[in-house]
């Protein structure tokens, strides 16, 4: 529909009004996410004591359930939605408003119920729930229900997608419907193992149906799950890098075939790679665990692509608007603009977070750092970093957009200096948790000196530095949620455009990128080559099952 | 589908480094042996304490130079709690859990792994300085996780 009287709308209000019920969840669970996150910091440093109504692994639980699942899923679902209906011509279709509104009242239920399971005490077993802790079935119940209406997110996707195609005939469909696509095939594919888990071993076992649990297999179908996870973080950053950021500094995208080979490449070997995140556990032979490792390695080659494109993209801007010699393009890009340096600063973090991950998933040296801290710096700089200064960028563009409103000089540079704290709070932490890890100071773990100890005091100072970055981030985290807030209902009406670039000249992509049913047959194939076998001897030489404890 | 030179040139470097890397992985897994702690024995966890070796955990010795040390990890401890060997010793670890999943880590050394119900993980060390090591606990198994920890002296 053509909305005339008020100027040409990037996103129709329907469509807007679903993506921004999406996203003000999103920052909902972020908000409480970062509170317990600051106090988990505090805790962690020495610097104070929880009150005796509540405990350290139970804000843990909260913090990540709320940050790596809530957070993460709902502004992914809002995000791609809306690009979705801007790419395909300013709307969705009422079948895919629909599908997207079923998705976010389901998913809206779960949360609830995860909160409530979390709040009540009944659920601290963090958001990876290794069996055989038990929190409530309504915990796990909830769980499914995020999964399942994240589903319907990707239908919604789907469907506009279809209706795009069968409008254009023989076209390549728009670079940013096609990586949600691709996004959200890796979502759906890699959400059945850990739906599988859920729905016939933790929820039949946690109402007491079934007495014991297959914990081996538990595990192996949650990291079948796990690691996709971090892609389907990820790919929607990467979409705003490869297609947003080089229309906010003027430019266009580098190649429209790279960028899709790369999306198809982390699509096929995200996912068979599950072992990697159980290198140092008992059952699974060590061949197994090497081809998981080698096939997880293989993800480097797309993430080398897409720094090629990247740089490539900024210094072809950079030359364009006068910049001269080796790298004089570089100081004629936009860096006063956050909606750029936000994204930026998230691929800077994105090249010490690429280097830990090789390690972590190195065999050997993965003994060095396996549950220490060290992880939790790595994802800190990954998710807490690399995409979540990716989608702070974004929603400093988006809110305006879907609510008709501008980003003004004054909310640009407050989401500069916001930009600044997170990054520096960041920075602090993380390199304090990579230090500590390469000492031996395990993750997940509440304040200690283990009956004092020599080596565990001799933490105690890096401990108060991770403290005061978590202050930092939590100060961001506020100035975060008041800016967005200013750009949802205050800042002055007006139309903002949605960045999308496009290539700078006609590119012949070859067809086969858009073949999906050869590209699910390769993926499946190398999942059933990854999984089959050691599932199988998982299912049939499998020691007594494990009865259900709640240890806290 | 055009590949820019430049772009050739660093997705080579890249990939063969890659495929460099892969192959000392391998080298380093399988020809030197150091492969990770992949023990495929299983045990029923809910009898434990009536299994043998676990019914009497402890230090067992093999020679002077050598020992095997049987060890339980529970919620919030490990059996034994105090274990002495020489310096030069080493200890080959053998660990199981009666409840839930616990992790097993001595600081500044390369042991570290996870203690799984049903299944008995195992990893040795040659501890050449004497000192009091550290074990800990670095999987989240409940309420009392932070106080989970051993240590093994040697003299
Ligand atoms: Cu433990």
């Amino acid at each position: 529909m053509m909305q005339t009287h008020m100027g040409k709308a990037q996103v129709d209000r329907p469509s807007a009004r679903l993506s921004l019920a999406y996203i003000w969840v999103a920052y909902a669970a972020f908000g409480l996410a970062a509170l317990a996150g600051m106090l988990q910091g505090m805790v962690r440093g020495g610097l104070i004591e929880l009150p005796s109504w509540t405990n350290y692994y139970q804000i843990l639980t909260a913090h990540g359930v709320l940050m790596a699942l809530i957070f993460t899923t709902f502004f992914i679902v809002g995000f791609l939605l809306s690009g979705v209906a801007k790419t395909t011509g300013g709307s969705l279709h009422g079948t895919a408003l629909g599908l997207g509104w079923i998705g976010w009242i389901l998913m809206t239920v779960g949360t609830a119920m995860a909160v409530v399971t979390i709040v009540t005490n009944d659920a601290s077993v963090l958001y990876t729930f290794y069996a055989p802790l038990k929190a409530s079935p309504f915990f796990y119940i909830g769980a499914a229900l995020l999964v399942v209406g994240s589903w319907f997110g990707g239908f919604a996707v789907f469907s506009s997608y279809r209706k795009w195609r069968r409008e254009n005939r023989g076209k390549m469909s728009p670079l940013f419907v096609f990586m949600s696509v691709t996004t959200f095939v890796l979502w759906l594919i890699a959400t059945i193992p850990v739906a599988v888990e859920v729905l016939f071993q933790l929820i039949p076992w946690s109402l007491g149906w079934t007495s014991s649990i297959n914990i081996m297999l538990s595990r192996t179908l949650f990291w079948f799950f796990g690691h996709p996870l971090v892609y389907f973080w990820l790919m929607p950053a990467y979409i705003a890098w490869y297609v947003c950021v080089p229309r906010i500094i003027g430019g266009h995208v580098f190649s429209d075939s790279l960028a899709r080979l790369a999306f198809i490449s982390l699509l096929l070997f995200s996912m068979p790679v599950g072992f990697h995140h159980q290198l140092m556990e008992p059952g699974i032979s060590p061949g197994w665990k090497m081809i998981h490792v080698i096939l997880t390695l293989i993800v480097v080659v797309p993430s080398l692509m897409t720094a090629f494109s990247m740089f490539a993209t900024f210094e072809t801007t950079g030359r364009k608007k006068g910049g001269v010699g080796l790298f004089g393009w570089f100081k004629k890009l936009p860096w006063s603009d956050v909606r750029f340096f936000a994204p930026f600063v998230g691929m800077l973090f994105f090249i010490p977070a690429g280097a830990g991950g090789i390690i972590n998933a190195s065999n050997q040296m993965n003994a060095v750092v396996h549950n220490t801290i060290f992880i939790t710096g790595h994802f800190h700089i990954t998710v807490g970093a690399a995409v979540a200064l990716t989608f702070f960028g974004v929603s400093f563009w988006l809110i305006p957009v879907l609510t008709g409103r501008t980003l003004t000089p004054t909310a640009n540079r407050m989401g500069m200096v916001q930009t600044v704290f997170w990054s520096v709070g960041m920075f602090l932490m993380s390199y304090a948790m990579h230090y500590l890890g390469l000492q031996g100071s395990p993750r997940r773990t509440s304040f200690t000196t283990y009956m004092d100890h020599p080596l565990a005091v001799g933490w105690l100072d890096y401990q108060r530095v991770m403290a005061f970055g978590g202050g930092l981030l939590f100060v961001a985290a506020i100035l975060l949620i008041l800016i967005l807030g200013y750009l949802t209902f205050f800042a002055p009406k007006g139309n903002t455009e949605y960045p999308t670039a496009e290539t700078e000249t006609e590119q012949h992509t070859p067809k086969i990128l858009e073949r999906w049913p050869v590209w699910l047959g390769v993926l499946v194939l190398l999942c059933v080559l990854a999984y089959g076998l050691p599932i199988a001897e998982q299912l049939t030489h499998n020691p007594p099952g494990s009865p259900p404890f709640r240890t806290w | 589908m055009h590949l820019h030179r430049y772009e050739k040139i660093w997705l080579i470097l890249g990939a063969g480094g890659l495929a460099l890397f892969i192959v000392l992985l391998c080298v380093n897994a399988f020809a030197m042996g150091m492969a990770p702690p992949s023990n495929m024995e299983m045990i029923d966890p809910t009898k434990v304490s009536e299994t043998p070796p676990f019914d009497n955990p402890g230090l067992k010795k093999i020679s002077d130079t050598e020992y095997d040390a049987y060890m339980t990890a529970f919620a919030f401890g490990f059996n034994p709690n105090k274990m002495e060997v020489p310096a030069g010793a080493k200890v080959n670890f053998h660990v199981t859990s009666p409840d839930v999943v616990h992790g097993f880590q001595i600081p500044g050394t390369n042991v570290n792994f996870m203690v799984m119900p049903g299944h008995i993980n195992s990893a040795s060390y040659t501890f050449e300085k004497p000192g009091e090591y550290l074990i800990l606990c670095n999987e989240y198994c409940g309420a009392g996780h932070q106080v989970m920890a051993t240590t093994i002296i040697v003299k």
